[in-house]
């Protein structure tokens, strides 16, 4: 099959990508956007969405990526709900094959996101989707009435503790500090909710049951000491890692995995290929930050195209 | 929704399964699950290419939960397959949205 030609290529459809097919759209680019099998990103498990700017009663997660692709749609973006397999970015114009489909494109966005990151024990693997889980606003519901608990301490950890306290008797938040490093207003909307226990200085060791969690071992982590928590259900909300696996060995990355771009700029280690949201940017992460470097990508990759296509 | 999608509920679980001539890949859902939203399209698109082959059907979690409690579905997405006339068990179980070649690869079994 021969492939097909694209000025822009876009690979990923949060909001850093969905705002560079925005900009890129309206210069007359018509970008291709290969969404991916998590199209809209990290926001489509989010619930209400506080502090993205123009919307005072909040918005709906979900809702506002789907806003984002029906603008990026009006000015004449394409779409491909599918995950990229591989990339060639050794000539000019890039590859990029999405099963034995070849695209080839004069500029690349790379927006590709980050995904939750797991505790790494094989006891959490099992039980994955019985009882374990990496979506609150997803599986929450499965647990009315019934204890649960919630590991991690960052903003996303506490969001969804506050939105399990909807459906479970308890939320237990586990958290291998002292302290939470989630901002204030959450962390005082969580300490305050009746339903919200935590135990500090703890971490999760194991996840037991057959077909269904039935408790989890913990070890403290001044003390050493295990004990065991009877609950439902474990959320696991500790973070999350570049979703940089394509460009191992093709783009530069730092030791965490994420692509290194150039200072005040979204460019990578290869000419023509720019980098956008949180697979570059392990600092601020947040919506209003990724769809302003996906602006930015839109504008260095439209100069680019003009100096060099 | 594809046309070539069943809607199931608590009621009609059983019979559909029953009645159907293919393996059923039942869809476990709902409106406020995003995975689950993007998966719709491209579960569409396999619906219409494997008609015949593969039938695909929809369960409603917030309606149904009888059926998704019976399944022990405890996360959503989760999608079930059925052999024809047996919704005793399933015989493959998939967790959460994937895209398009993966899914047929998961499903090589079923799908022509």
């Amino acid at each position: 099959m021969s492939a097909q030609h694209r000025e822009i290529v876009v690979i990923g459809s949060g909001p850093a990508g969905l705002t560079s097919a925005v900009y890129t759209a309206r210069a007359n680019l018509e970008p291709l956007v290969i969404e991916g099998v998590g199209a809209g990103g990290q926001l489509m498990l989010t619930t209400e969405v506080e502090n993205f700017p123009g919307f005072p009663e909040g918005i709906l997660g979900p809702a506002l990526m789907a806003n984002m692709r029906e603008q990026a749609l009006r000015f004449g973006t394409e779409f491909v709900t599918d995950d990229v397999s591989r990339v060639d970015f050794s000539s000019r114009p890039f590859g990029v094959w999405v099963g034995d489909t070849e695209y080839r494109a004069d500029a690349i966005i790379i927006s590709t996101g980050a995904s939750a990151r797991m505790l790494g024990l094989p006891s959490e693997q099992r039980l994955l989707g019985y009882g374990v889980s990496t979506c609150a606003t997803c599986d929450g519901f499965f647990y009315r009435g019934r204890p649960l608990a919630i590991v991690g301490g960052g903003d996303s950890a506490l969001e969804e503790a506050l939105f399990l306290t909807k459906f479970a008797t308890k939320v237990t938040i586990i958290h291998r500090r002292d302290e939470f490093r989630a901002s204030k207003i959450m962390r005082d909307r969580a300490l305050a909710n009746d339903k919200i226990d935590v135990i500090w200085n703890a971490e999760v060791t194991e996840v037991v049951g057959d077909q269904a969690v039935e408790s989890l071992v913990l070890r403290d982590t001044v003390t050493g000491e295990t004990s065991t928590l009877e609950v439902a259900g474990l959320f696991v909300a500790i973070g999350h890692t570049p979703n940089t696996a394509l460009f191992e060995g093709v783009l530069d990355l730092d030791e965490n995995g994420y692509i290194v771009t150039a200072a005040d700029s979204t460019a990578t280690s290869i000419p023509g290929v720019f980098a956008a949201g949180d697979v570059q940017d392990h600092v601020y992460r947040q919506a209003i930050t990724a769809a302003g470097s996906g602006c930015m990508a839109a504008i260095e990759t439209e100069r680019w195209l003009a100096e060099h296509a | 929704m594809g046309k070539n999608i069943l809607t199931l509920s608590d009621a009609t679980f059983d019979e559909t399964i029953a009645g159907s001539d293919t393996p059923v890949l039942v869809d476990f859902w709902a409106e406020w699950c995003g995975p689950c939203l993007m998966l719709a399209p491209t579960l569409d698109e396999i619906a219409a290419e494997q008609d015949g082959k593969l039938q695909i059907a929809k369960v409603n979690v917030d309606e149904n939960p009888t059926t998704a409690q019976r399944f022990n579905v405890m996360s959503i997405p989760t999608l079930l397959v059925f052999q024809p006339g047996d919704s005793s068990a399933e015989v493959k179980r998939l967790v959460g949205a994937k895209g398009k070649s993966q899914l047929l690869a998961d499903l090589a079994e079923f799908v022509g």
